[in-house]
């Protein structure tokens, strides 16, 4: 039934999506939230190819550290936003310009 | 009948994912992501990880999503649930992510992947937990430094000058 490619086209979808997201949203919070998608779709693919490579536990472990790093990501990047909003008084990306100056 | 099931989860999770970057109203994106990391905790089931199904939904839902929706409560002048954002260009954009999925789609389609069967096993915890402690001591532990690191830099960064 549900076989290795239908995981990987449900996870290459996903990341297509998180991808126009990324390219396409102008907020800095909704980026983010794209990246989220990108890296779901690769956790996907992680524990798809774990499984279907005999139950092989490796994958998981690697799905787990993505985990860890997408919260330490978030936190990190929502802090950043914080501070820019501060200072700048806007979350849009491409009035955040300032070292281009 | 999990055939049904699985695909209306791949459903869910493709078009709240899709809900995601294509609406215009900041709060209501958040919200359809939690229904995307939902469906992806529900593939995760499907495919025997019953552990990362459930760290999934404590980090990501739990965690990561309150994280951002306080990100966009804290990053707007709240008059009323519709926070509009703008996408720009989103044409060319789609075009040339409809074209990388093509090109993603006839990769996944045309390789010859060697698949390996495999019982389903009772649980995943105690395999997962042997391997942190012993296989992938080092990274378990690097990560743990990592997320420290990340946990002070955010506090510091988000204090400000005082």
């Amino acid at each position: 039934m549900n076989s290795l490619e239908s995981y990987l086209f449900i996870s290459s979808m996903l990341f297509c999506l998180g991808l126009f997201g990324v390219i396409t949203r102008r907020n800095a919070i909704a980026v983010l939230m794209g990246v989220e998608l990108i890296l779901n779709a690769a956790n996907i693919n992680f524990v798809a190819f774990s499984k279907f490579n005999g139950m092989n536990l490796d994958g998981h472990i690697f799905a787990l550290l993505v985990i860890v790093l997408a919260a330490a990501e978030a936190a990190v990047a929502l802090a950043i936003i914080i501070n820019i909003y501060n200072n700048m008084n806007t979350v849009n990306i491409d009035d955040v310009s300032e070292l281009k100056r | 009948m999990a055939d049904i099931v699985f695909w209306i989860i791949s459903a869910l999770t493709v078009m709240s994912a899709a809900f995601v970057v294509l609406n215009n109203q900041l709060v209501y994106s958040a919200v359809a992501l939690l229904f995307t990391l939902f469906g992806t905790a529900g593939l995760y089931v499907f495919l025997w990880a019953d552990f990362i199904a459930g760290i999934q939904i404590l980090v990501y839902v739990g965690g990561i999503l309150v994280l951002v929706i306080f990100g966009i409560m804290l990053t707007n002048k709240i008059k009323s649930v519709r926070i509009s954002h703008k996408s720009m260009q989103q044409g060319v954009g789609g075009v040339v992510i409809f074209w990388f999925f093509i090109f993603l789609f006839l990769a996944l389609t045309k390789a010859p992947w060697a698949v390996t069967e495999a019982i389903e096993p009772v649980g995943t915890v105690r395999g997962i937990g042997i391997l942190l402690l012993t296989d992938y001591l080092l990274p378990f532990e690097i990560i743990s430094v990592l997320l420290l690191g990340a946990l002070i830099g955010a506090a510091v960064l988000s204090r400000g000058d005082s």
